[in-house]
């Protein structure tokens, strides 16, 4: 606690570590030590396009932990982020393949859905001071049920302007390519990047997290605040919706089951406490890699259940969780 | 030569919480170009005033006028639009953000919308340059001490250019340099003709810096005075109500009776937090310490009980080797510690008065020995009233208290320990005159009764009033260690500090 004038002092040293940075590098240093084991185990794993391949399968989960990134930093939770996917795909896919509406006015239309039931939960949650945890609960089942009034069966999508965006491969230079999903998704998060590091609203997000208290005896604008960032998490999760759709030109409303706790478990990884007010966008797009490589190294060893991503994802967790402890009684 | 017109005016300020009616009926007004002292014990309506002013409590009857108009602020944000700038009571800034951007956050430089950081960090250097504060400003504030955290609230609102800057107990962790340095820029803006309104318990302070004082008392106008116009004596008497005779008394302490020594520290040390010390506190002695903020006074107080680690020396209680390795094993061998820092390590606001009060006894007990009820009772009443908490409910959240209040709710809970030696970090922080003599005449009594006590203050007087020796520090260092004899006064250690020692 009472470091003081002198410590304080003490404390310039030059490029100083930043305690906050530790994470972030931790998962960082996590990242490549996968990419190495599994380009010494594995014939063909390192290489590029595998990289890109982690991104291309993950495109719609690093959006959607955009948005969550967010939402974690001002301290709350959004568990509706799968449940929103879901009736992004179901609405998609419906309107172009069942009222044959052209791809143009829908994908607007979804964002706009997603962006309207971020907006009234945050509304919710600000207004009547009622946990997030709950109001967004509320809305995963909302918005689960919403998709099974549009449809119980997966509906396939067969625009063909759409599947043509799906299937396109933008080229890079060395035999490697990527879809427009990746282009999207990476736009995404060096825009939510750049509004956390650069912006009022951004900086506003890490104040509440800090402390919601000070931050209104501050006079900063804590409800508007507040309610941008259940929006931007609502319109992450069905961009995130869009991209899964042209993932796997569908809509159906069982998708992306449990979907938001792989984007608290990015999050989380990429060094962001749950607690709010310290984390980094950088350390979320690493905590999607990561969990993007363990499917793959899995994948590769060809011989274990895919539930082994899951072990390892639980491992990891405790791991980061025990690390942040650390980190912050340190800091003490 | 007539006094301007007002700048802010309330009139029939009335505001209720749920069972206190903390304002009735208030006037106020501050003039251009004036400090102003809103005066009053703990708990009186100063800060209920200064919230319901700037929106962050609605007002249940009365007006506010702002340069002649109507006006009902919503919220903090709305007030520093109209060129109020605020300080409230504690500490209000975010600890995990950077010292630059707790001064500039909501009003960052930018450019096309895109904060500038190099300039926000070089004009927070320069701003608290003014200060005399150099300190690297892209640290988080959470590393620095509640000194310079209550710096950076007030380089904020300084910085706010405000018609009106409202300070509510900027100066509670400040020593005397610091708050030198925040009357200059005070006396600066007032030449300006800016309003400031000024609170403190410290009536040195009122005296030296405010032109006009209003005084309240149980959440009433008791009147408006010049400062050159009413004395100290008056003043304590309009604050609380009576003739307050008790400050006087605690000047004769007894000398404490040579007895054996409880506490025994020698050469102890920890590397680069404080250098090898010895000190010695014997049985029912108060031995003060006195140096400058970061002269290492909480330094020590931590390394007795046990929340820092030694590096070097060793300690003996009872004449017993011992390492106190955590702060649990200090409180078992009769240790206790109440730190200067309530709000982060101390009170748990959403917590009730008795259970607040209660709870480090009963965490000494372990959970599984519950403190009966009536015991409680018994002992959360004794202290309720020693210490004149106010309200006297102790059903009431500690949240919903006023600041000096909850500092003496802090107090009672070690106090009732009853431990044998006590370590007071800055206890009479933010209380009112009258408290704090009630306070100094309890350690007095316990000492008396056979207590040791530890007591750190940055109030020189109040350490000179209740020590039977005091220890200087200065620079992380035990300069000096003088018995309180009638020799002793504030300019001798003042002294002692700036010489180092060495005379
Ligand atoms: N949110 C609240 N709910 C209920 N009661 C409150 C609340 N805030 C303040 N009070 C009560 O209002 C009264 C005035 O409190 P206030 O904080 O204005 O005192 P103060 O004059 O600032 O005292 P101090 O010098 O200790 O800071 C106190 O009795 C306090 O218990
Ligand atoms: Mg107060």
């Amino acid at each position: 606690m009472s470091s003081d004038i002198l410590t304080s002092a003490r404390l310039r040293l030059p490029g100083r570590l930043r305690s906050a940075y530790i994470p972030v590098l931790a998962t960082a240093g996590l990242l490549a030590a996968m990419f190495v084991a599994g380009g010494v185990r594995y014939e063909g794993f390192a290489s590029g396009q595998v990289v890109l391949n982690v991104f291309i399968d993950n495109a719609f989960l690093l959006v959607v932990a955009v948005g969550m990134t967010f939402v974690i930093l001002t301290g709350g939770i959004d568990l509706s982020v799968g449940a929103v996917v879901a009736l992004s795909t179901m609405v998609s896919a419906s309107l172009m393949t069942d009222h044959g509406w052209p791809p143009l006015l829908v994908v607007p239309l979804v964002l706009l859905i997603g962006s309207v039931l971020g907006l009234a939960m945050g509304c919710i949650i600000h207004y009547f001071e009622i946990q997030p945890f709950i109001v967004t609960l509320a809305g995963m089942f909302l918005a689960r049920g919403l998709c099974y009034v549009i449809g119980t069966e997966s509906i396939s999508i067969t625009d063909p302007d759409y599947t043509a965006v799906a299937q396109a491969r933008i080229a890079l230079p060395g035999e490697m390519s990527v879809s427009v999903s990746v282009l999207i998704a990476v736009a995404v998060a060096g825009a939510a990047a750049y509004v956390l590091h650069y912006t009022r609203l951004g900086r506003n997000v890490y104040a509440i997290g800090g402390s919601e208290q000070s931050a209104l005896l501050m006079g900063l604008p804590v409800a508007r605040t507040k309610i941008a960032v259940y929006t931007i998490s609502g319109f992450c999760s069905a961009l995130g919706g869009v991209l899964f759709s042209l993932y796997t030109l569908s809509g159906y409303g069982l998708n992306a089951l449990g979907m938001e706790l792989d984007a608290i478990a990015a999050v989380v990884i990429g060094g962001t406490l749950l607690t709010g007010g310290s984390g980094y966008l950088a350390g979320t797009v690493l905590g999607v890699l990561v969990l993007g490589l363990i499917q793959t190294i899995i994948s590769f060893e060809g011989t274990l259940s895919s539930w082994w991503t899951k072990i390892f994802i639980g491992l990891l967790l405790f791991a980061f969780i025990l690390l942040q402890r650390l980190i912050s009684a340190r800091r003490a | 030569m007539a006094p301007p017109a007002p700048i802010l005016q309330m009139s029939g300020i009335c505001k209720e919480f749920p069972g206190v009616k903390a304002l009735s009926g208030v006037d106020f007004r501050l003039l251009p170009g004036e400090v102003h002292a809103l005066m009053g014990e703990n708990g009186a309506g100063k800060s209920t005033l200064i919230k319901v002013l700037t929106g962050v409590y609605a007002i249940d009857g009365g007006r506010i006028t702002l340069e002649g108009e109507d006006v009902a602020f919503t919220g903090p944000l709305q007030s520093q639009q109209a060129g109020i700038s605020t300080v409230y009571q504690e500490v209000n800034l975010c600890a995990n953000l950077s010292v630059a951007e707790n001064i500039f956050i909501g009003r960052e430089p930018r450019r096309l919308g895109r904060i500038q950081w190099k300039r926000m960090r070089r004009r927070a250097t320069e701003l608290l340059a003014g200060l005399d504060l150099d300190i690297d400003v892209s640290a988080p504030l959470s590393s620095y001490s509640l000194a310079v955290q209550q710096m950076v609230a007030i380089a904020r609102a300084v910085d706010i250019s405000a018609r009106v800057l409202i300070l509510d107990e900027p100066t509670s962790s400040l020593d005397s340099g610091e708050v030198e340095q925040l009357f200059r820029v005070m006396r600066r803006l007032k030449a300006e003709g800016i309003a400031i309104l000024f609170v403190s318990h410290f009536l040195d302070q009122i005296y030296e810096i405010s032109d006009r004082m209003t005084i309240l008392r149980n959440g009433s106008l008791v009147g408006e005075y010049l400062t050159s116009e009413l004395g100290q004596v008056e003043l304590v008497g309009k604050m609380i109500g009576r003739e307050l005779a008790d400050l006087e008394k605690l000047e004769d302490r007894p000398p404490a009776r040579t007895s054996e020594p409880l506490v025994e520290a020698e050469a102890l040390g920890r590397g680069g937090a404080i250098e090898p010390f010895t000190l010695t506190v014997h049985k029912g002695e108060v031995v003060g310490l006195a140096g400058l903020l970061g002269s290492g006074r909480t330094e020590i107080a931590r390394l007795l009980f046990g929340a820092d680690h030694a590096s070097t020396g060793a300690l003996r209680i009872d004449g017993e080797p011992v390492t106190l390795r955590t702060p649990r094993l200090a409180m078992n061998r009769g240790i206790a510690f109440c730190s200067e820092n309530r709000r982060a390590e101390g009170l748990v606001p959403d917590l009730t008065v008795r259970e607040n009060i209660v709870l480090a006894l009963q965490a000494m007990r372990g959970w599984s020995r519950p403190i009966p009820r009536r015991t409680q009772d018994e002992l959360v009443d004794k202290y309720v009233a020693a210490l004149n908490i106010r309200p006297a409910d102790p059903d009431q959240l500690v949240r919903n208290l006023s600041g000096g209040n909850q500092q003496k709710v802090l107090l009672a809970r070690w106090l009732i320990l009853e431990p044998r030696l006590l370590i007071l970090d800055e206890p009479t922080r933010g209380i009112d005159v009258g408290a704090k003599a009630e306070i100094q005449r309890l350690v007095a009594e316990l000492s008396d009764g056979g207590m040791a006590v530890l007591f750190v203050s940055a109030e020189l007087e109040e350490v000179l009033r209740l020590s039977h020796k005091v220890a200087v520090l200065r620079d992380r260092r035990l300069v000096a260690e003088l018995p309180n004899d009638d020799g002793l006064t504030t300019g001798v250690i003042m002294e002692t500090i700036a010489s180092g020692g060495r005379s």
